[in-house]
């Protein structure tokens, strides 16, 4: 056992309605890679805001370095040596490299001095960057070198990471992961948080488990298997993703030539995609955020008109048709945001139901909405999904994301699609609730229906698709069957490392 | 039509004086929108700013004393909005027209009276030597404090956003108020020092107005000068020194029609009443038609902090 850094004895957070972690205990060593493991609304984000100073602990202490330590602040804790890099990231899109920088530094120094750092501490550990460029304009994976840049130029004793992977390339996440190994050979424990097993039995040497608030286990990851780990998490064993043999029918959706023009300023501009979808098929895309997955999703379900001919389905050119006429004939889709893009967030889900479902369940009549056949259809998809709620008159916000996931996915899955185009599908959900969307998708497809998945968790595209292909930079990849596809192939479909290098350091 | 009594050294002259009350309004108010914060009660706090200035200077003698309780006052009547926005999460732009309508009101019963009364104004300055320079001298060095004084604040908004640790987190605000929280700046706060700091800018160019420009306290005199400080940080970008020519672009065609219509020009006097909106408004649209516009991100929204 390596000496203590971090100490966590009986740490307790309240919030009305609900007990974010209970009594959490655990012990950091110096050097030491420390998994913090657990689903979604375990409690992980709190318990390291508390570590960062951003929550404060209803009761419970920390010691680090033996001494009481009690952030009031991040300012508080950075100062004694704690640097934390964000999941949605801390960034400032309209500011450059250095004043982001800058603002997560208690003292930084002059603006050119502090551009040297920067590229100095970028060459080091293999992280190219340029101070001086627009955040706004920055892929994902650069940003995250932002934010650890901003942490490793305070030279950290704890380095939290929350979910630091879901937006890299399997190459990136292999130079981080080495970045990480030198910098705890150097002395720098590092808190890795992450719902990712394969990763985490990969790269830490112990794992707190937490389940519902509580730390339900510790464990060496590396000598645990990822079923283990799994079951650790989630607290009981579930079914996992059953496919069934098919043959694909004739082509559905046919996208030719496809370019489109992003409508947000710092969006990716889809450049020349082609590919075809059969009856029963789904295809995986996969990517890295940020690559163009929004925007391909809007150009198929009519958000961005493009030209006829680019968008066929069924033959049809429908490229140049709004979202209710695609709907109308059957090109369904759900997209990533949950809020104020699946879903309006102060609608019931009653309303929310009709907003998309009104043509093709026939839920109006004469111009008029059909309130108790469309109420009935929001409850058939609560039954069917499983969506824990009080009822279809709940509002949308009141729902926790991986329900109003269920229910948005649910939506479309029960609407009878032709085409169903979805993005992210599981994202933000509990490992049962995912495995049983996966199952609905795979269910569509066996009827017929020709499935585009869009999503960046790569063993979810294994799980469910027959044909893979990476969007990188608005482009995409050559399409291959996944049978077969290695990981490292992957990985260089989604562009590969990028530009990013080994790191330099000598451990 | 007689060109010829257009005196173009009186026209640079009292175009300063003419654009000084919305230059004024207008980089105040761009400090609190480069922190996220639309205040549309710019005008309420103009005119309070006006009235309490001019009462002051009426009853002190002072016309000093005068803008310095007006910036006061605005700067607690902003703080209004900025406790029923930053505390109590009410809706910006509801309470900022809210905050206008309280202003005129609270003005015209402060004002009462006080109409038809003087007051001293402020002196003009005779800059040594600048003012001695011919034609220049009388156009730019001759003017009273104030003129000079709202110069400097733009030239001091522009240094603070652009060099300053302070002006970096005050943008980093207006940006994203969820990232900056993160980082542990104090969001809420360094929101109200903007608004306060705005309301007492507004305030001073009220007072402006009443001690200077007119100089005589009327009912409603800030005549929609507000609302031209809102929309000309708009136009002009949110860049302090865009904010300038804009306001003394205003201000410029202003007394140019006005001089326009006293020469007996032919154009009806519609035309050149509209003409100093329709071509400021213009300009400044050209001037931003390309590229990056930099709204703050987290411009008009609501920040809560979950703790």
């Amino acid at each position: 056992m390596k000496d203590t850094l971090l100490e966590i004895k009986g740490l307790t957070k309240a919030y009305p309605g609900v007990v974010a972690n209970s009594d959490v205990s655990f012990r950091i060593g110096k050097g030491e890679v420390h998994a913090l493991l657990g689903e979604n609304g375990a409690g992980k984000s709190t318990l390291v805001k508390m570590i960062y100073g951003l929550v404060k602990p209803d009761s419970g202490r920390m010691a680090l370095n033996g001494a009481d330590y009690a952030p009031a602040d991040p300012h508080a804790a950075r100062a004694s040596g704690v640097a934390m890099v964000f999941q949605h990231f801390s960034l400032f899109e309209a500011l450059s490299v250095a004043e982001n920088v800058a603002l997560g530094m208690e003292d930084p120094p002059k603006p050119r001095d502090l551009a040297r750092q920067i590229r100095e501490v970028s060459e080091t550990y293999g992280l190219p960057l340029d101070p001086d460029r627009t955040v706004g304009g920055l892929s994902a994976g650069e940003r995250q070198r932002v934010e650890i840049i901003r942490c490793l130029l305070q030279d950290p004793r704890l380095l939290i990471m929350d979910e630091p992977t879901s937006v890299l390339t399997p190459q990136e996440v292999e130079i981080l992961f080495q970045t990480l190994r030198k910098l705890s050979a150097e002395g720098t424990a590092i808190l890795y948080i992450s719902h990712k097993l394969e990763e985490i039995r990969s790269l830490c040497e112990t794992a707190t488990i937490l389940r519902l608030g509580k730390v339900v286990d510790t464990c060496d990851p590396r000598e645990a298997s990822a079923r283990e780990l799994a079951e650790m998490m989630v607290g009981s064993s579930f079914d996992p993703v059953q496919r069934e043999a098919k043959a694909f029918g004739a082509v559905r959706l046919k996208v030719s030539g496809l370019s489109a023009k992003s409508p947000g300023e710092f969006g990716t501009s889809l450049k020349d995609i082609s590919f075809e979808v059969r009856a029963g098929e789904v295809l995986g895309i996969g990517g890295v955020a940020g690559n163009g997955q929004d925007e391909l999703l809007a150009a198929l379900s009519g958000e961005i008109v493009t030209a006829a001919d680019m968008v066929s389905f069924d033959g049809t050119p429908v490229g140049a048709q709004g979202p209710e006429a695609r709907r109308k004939a059957g090109v369904l889709s759900a997209p990533e945001e949950r809020l104020g893009h699946a879903a309006a967030p102060d609608m019931s889900l009653t309303e929310n139901a009709v907003l998309t479902a009104a043509a093709r369940q026939g839920l109006m009549r004469g111009g008029f909405l059909d309130w108790p056949k469309a109420r009935d259809f929001a409850e058939r998809v609560i039954e069917a999904f499983d969506v824990r709620t009080p009822g279809p008159g709940t509002a949308a916000r009141a729902l926790s994301g991986g329900n109003l996931q269920k229910f948005v996915i649910g939506r479309e899955v029960m609407q009878d699609p032709q085409v169903l185009v979805v993005n992210q599908p599981t994202w933000g959900v509990d490992a049962a609730a995912a495995a049983a969307i996966r199952q609905a998708l795979l269910h569509l497809a066996a009827q017929g229906t020709a499935l585009v998945v869009i999503s960046q968790d790569l063993d979810e595209l294994m799980e469910v698709a027959d044909r893979f292909g990476a969007l990188n930079e608005g482009r995409l990849s050559e399409i291959r069957p996944v049978q077969g596809l290695t990981v490292e192939q992957i990985g260089l479909m989604m562009g590969g490392a990028h530009d990013m290098e080994v790191a330099h350091v000598d451990a | 039509m007689d060109l010829g009594a257009i005196n173009p050294v009186l026209l640079v002259a009292s175009l300063m004086v003419s654009a000084t009350p919305i230059l004024l309004a207008a980089i105040g108010e761009l400090v609190v929108e480069k922190s996220g914060v639309l205040n549309l009660g710019v005008e309420g706090m103009m005119i309070t700013g006006a009235v309490v200035g001019f009462a002051i200077a009426v009853n002190t003698g002072s016309p000093l004393l005068g803008f310095g309780a007006a910036a006061l006052a605005s700067a607690v009547l902003s703080l209004s909005f900025g406790v029923l926005t930053q505390y109590l999460l009410s809706n910006q732009v509801a309470t900022g027209l809210g905050l206008t309508l309280v202003g005129l009101g609270l003005s015209s019963l402060i004002g009462k009276p006080y109409e038809g009364v003087k007051s001293t104004t402020l002196p003009d300055l005779h800059i040594p030597l600048l003012a001695d320079i011919p034609v220049l001298g009388p156009m730019l060095f001759q003017h009273d404090l104030m003129v000079y004084l709202s110069i400097a604040l733009v030239a001091a908004v522009w240094a603070v956003l652009k060099f300053t640790r302070f002006g970096l987190i005050l943008r980093a605000v207006g940006e994203s108020h969820d990232a900056a929280h993160a980082l542990g700046y104090k969001v809420v706060r360094i929101r109200l020092m903007a608004i306060a700091f705005g309301g007492a800018c507004s305030g001073l160019g009220g007072a402006y107005l009443s001690l200077v420009r007119v100089p005589q306290w009327t009912e409603g005199m800030t005549a929609g000068a507000g609302w031209i400080a809102l929309a000309i940080v708009v136009f002009a970008s949110w860049k302090p020194w865009r904010v300038l020519i804009g306001a003394y672009l205003f201000g410029g065609v202003t007394v140019l029609q006005l001089n326009l219509q006293a020469a007996g020009t032919r154009l009806p006097v519609e035309y050149l009443s509209m003409s100093p909106y329709l071509i400021t408004i213009l300009v400044l649209v050209i001037i931003s038609a390309r590229g990056y516009h930099g709204a703050p991100a987290s411009l008009g929204r609501s920040f809560y902090a979950s703790s």
